[in-house]
């Protein structure tokens, strides 16, 4: 059994149309990887497939969490298994303060009336926010409702932090953010790495990787990984352009 | 080789036994079925009704059996209560009891059922809690009653203190205001009558427990509450019925009066089996200074209609209601609120919070009126609703009629829906469906429900728990 997050020869489709081609990504516990791809390329298809949208089916292929399939699994269930996708474009939840849902995530993992212990819980939560410098206000105002891209990308990664994912999936968190908004966020991102957990960076542009420097980068086309190196591939990736690797592959 | 992470799929189940139980029909009195002048004569027999309330309930099965339905413009599933198919009056035979030792084993047994924390229980021992037609318990707590509070049953009221009750019963709701208002004056039974004397305020909620626990009893409750020059209070009442085939009627009046400067805050929370008619009125009338708020929550029944109202009839009278109607699949919510204008500087707030699951249906019906002659009224109206699904359905019949100048009123309406994004969202952070589901419902009234007095809050929260995770799936 291999400690990691591993896709293999993963094909999926949204209303009949394939999108990934059999695609093949290890990423081991503890380290940083990296997918770069053009728009369209399906990396956003990936982090949704992995997390069991409904809308996608597997066409064939597996995902291994820690050695074990999680295909066919409820997203919420691969959530427990310890799952995270830190969402591009992350729901708003009116009503529902930042603090009572995280709350109610962590309830989710334990049993039944063994809920977290109201103390236990803001100790836990305030001192995340200040390993990711989050102002204690924060917590109070309703999930997403209203906030600004910087806003909902802090949120994610808050989320990240409370729920001590196996794994996590950050797909495109740079978008939307300015450069103080990506320092924030990509500091977050580095206190959190470490030996327990595994990290997927998804994302269209270099500039995040200058932040969050990844042990691993691997090109996306077309739905399949075609080309993998060290983090330097994603400086020659944007010198070159993605029509390097395309020329690459239909060569 | 990969095996299955976890066998186990997120219970959603819920316990579907929860309301789904009844106990043995040992009745002292039945009336039998259907509802002629014979059984009005039974029912003031057993209950030793005095003559004005003999003469009282036959008029009023007059106008019962004159009035039509009012299909023209509410639902048409209304034509499918068989009138004369239901029980009009059950009775243990047994005085109200005084004491929590007192109290039936059934009884007991059944606040159990319904996850009533013991504590809470506790707290039920200054309460009148109804069990089918009687008050089964009915304990005033000893500091209400040396304050002069009367809290007694509705047949207590109108024998022991004729003076008070006489005054004002019917004369907030009219018998002949609706046919279902009629239907109550013609067979009520049971519900509670409640005098605070002037100055009085009652720190402690007082609170009733309702069930039905017999096939095809109409439970008909009549609830007179009177708050004098000054004083206040804050009723609630919570509902749960045990699940039967065959349909099951509730229709109740309840009339508040609150004096110059009162202040009464009435509280409801109804989770009704889904087989319920539950035609409801409710209206209150407030005099000058005074204020009355109607706290409204509507969970189940296959059909409700209720339309909590103020008369707004002394100077800087203030009314309002705040409602939460939930429908699931194969119920209807048909909802709202009736405030009457009838002096100046009057103002009313109505904040209507529907859900719709599945074909479940929500309709608010608003009515507010400020007449031509009257300065410096205010009324402001918000609707919401929350759709779960595209089958669902919800309507909003908001009529506000304000002439004169001097008069402000404000509407808002809004519809938004649970996406299949945001539950998905949810559940990628571990929570089931129904949780999920349960979380959005319980953020869409939260501004509501903090309004509300703590226990209610909680337990409103259970029963969308509850309702949410039993939709799923």
């Amino acid at each position: 059994m291999k400690i990691a997050l591993e896709i293999k020869g993963l094909k999926a489709a949204i209303n009949g149309t394939e999108i990934l081609h059999g695609l093949n990504l290890t990423i081991p516990k503890g380290e940083v990887h990296a997918i770069m791809g053009k728009n369209g390329s399906g990396k956003s298809t990936l982090a949704k497939v992995m997390a069991g949208h409904p809308d996608y089916e597997v066409t064939g292929g597996d995902v291994l969490l820690d050695g074990k399939t999680i295909l066919g699994l409820d997203p919420d269930v691969r959530a427990r298994e310890g799952l995270f996708l830190a969402f591009q474009y992350p729901s708003e939840i009116p009503g529902v303060t930042i603090a009572n849902f995280m709350r109610a995530a962590l309830n989710a993992r334990r049993p039944e009336g063994q809920e977290i212990d109201a103390v236990e819980y803001y100790n836990e939560l305030y001192k995340k926010m200040d390993l990711l410098k989050i102002d204690r206000s924060f917590t109070s105002r309703a999930v997403n409702d209203g906030f600004s891209g910087g806003e909902k990308k802090k949120n994610e990664i808050l989320q990240m932090a409370m729920l001590e994912p196996k794994y996590a999936v950050l797909d495109e968190t740079d978008s939307g953010l300015d450069i103080d908004a990506l320092k924030i966020v990509a500091h977050g991102v580095n206190s959190l790495r470490g030996p327990k957990l595994g990290i997927l960076v998804i994302t269209h542009y270099q500039r995040l990787l200058d932040y969050i420097v990844p042990d691993v980068v691997h090109v996306m086309v077309d739905g399949r990984i075609v080309k993998s190196g060290p983090k330097e591939l994603a400086l020659e990736m944007e010198k070159k352009g993605y029509d390097w690797v395309e020329n690459l592959v239909s060569a | 080789m990969s095996e299955t992470l976890s066998q186990d799929k997120p219970d959603l189940k819920i316990d579907q036994d929860q309301g789904n139980f009844s106990y043995p029909e040992d009745y002292a009195f039945d009336a039998g079925t259907g509802l002629t002048e014979k059984t009005i004569d039974y029912i003031c027999d057993a209950k030793e009704d005095p003559d004005w309330v003999r003469e009282f309930r036959k008029k009023a099965l007059k106008v019962f059996k004159e009035k039509p339905l009012p299909t023209h413009w509410a639902s048409k599933d209304l034509e499918s209560i068989h009138f004369d198919d239901f029980r009009y009056y059950l009775s243990k035979g047994a005085k109200p009891k005084r004491t929590w030792d007192e109290v039936p084993d059934d009884v007991k047994k059944t606040f159990e059922r319904l996850g009533i924390p013991e504590k809470e229980r506790a707290f039920l021992a200054g309460v009148e809690a109804q069990f089918d037609s009687e008050a089964a318990y009915s304990n005033i707590k000893k500091a209400v009653a040396e304050q002069g509070v009367i809290f007694v049953g509705s047949r207590e009221g109108l024998k022991d203190h004729p003076e008070i009750f006489r005054k004002w019963f019917g004369k907030v709701i009219p018998t002949a205001d609706n046919k279902f208002s009629a239907l109550n004056s013609a067979v009520f039974s049971g519900g509670s009558f409640i005098y605070v004397p002037k100055g009085v305020k009652v720190k402690h909620p007082l609170q009733a427990y309702f069930r039905i626990n017999a096939e095809n009893f109409g439970q008909f409750e009549r609830t007179l509450i009177i708050v004098d020059e000054g004083a206040e209070l804050t009723y609630m009442e919570g509902c749960t019925a045990p699940k039967f085939d065959s349909v099951t009627l509730h229709s109740a009046v309840v009339e508040l009066v609150a004096m110059k400067g009162a202040k009464l805050q009435y509280i409801t929370v109804q989770n009704w089996s889904p087989n319920v008619f539950n035609l409801v009125t409710k209206r209150g009338l407030a005099h000058e200074e005074s204020e009355i708020k109607w706290i409204d929550c509507n969970i189940g029944s296959r059909l409700t209609m209720k339309y909590p109202g103020v008369i707004l009839k002394g100077r800087k009278a203030r009314g309002e209601v705040l409602s939460i109607a939930l429908a699931n699949s194969g119920q209807h919510q048909d909802t709202g609120a009736k405030m009457i204008h009838a002096a100046d500087e009057t103002t009313s707030n109505i904040i209507s919070k529907s859900i719709s699951i599945g074909s479940g249906r929500a309709t608010y019906r608003g009515l507010v009126h400020i007449p031509r002659h009257l300065k410096g009224c205010k009324n402001n109206t918000e609707c919401d609703a929350l759709l779960i699904n595209t089958e669902s359905r919800t309507d909003t019949y908001p009529a506000i009629v304000t002439r004169g100048e001097g008069n402000s009123v404000q509407h808002e309406a809004s519809v938004s829906k649970v996406s299949a994004e945001q539950i998905f969202y949810m559940q990628q952070r571990g929570l089931t469906e129904g949780q999920a589901m349960s979380l959005s419902v319980n953020g869409f009234v939260n501004d509501l429900v903090r309004q509300f007095p703590m226990e209610y809050s909680v337990e409103l929260k259970r029963l969308i728990d509850l309702e949410m995770e039993g939709s799923v799936g």
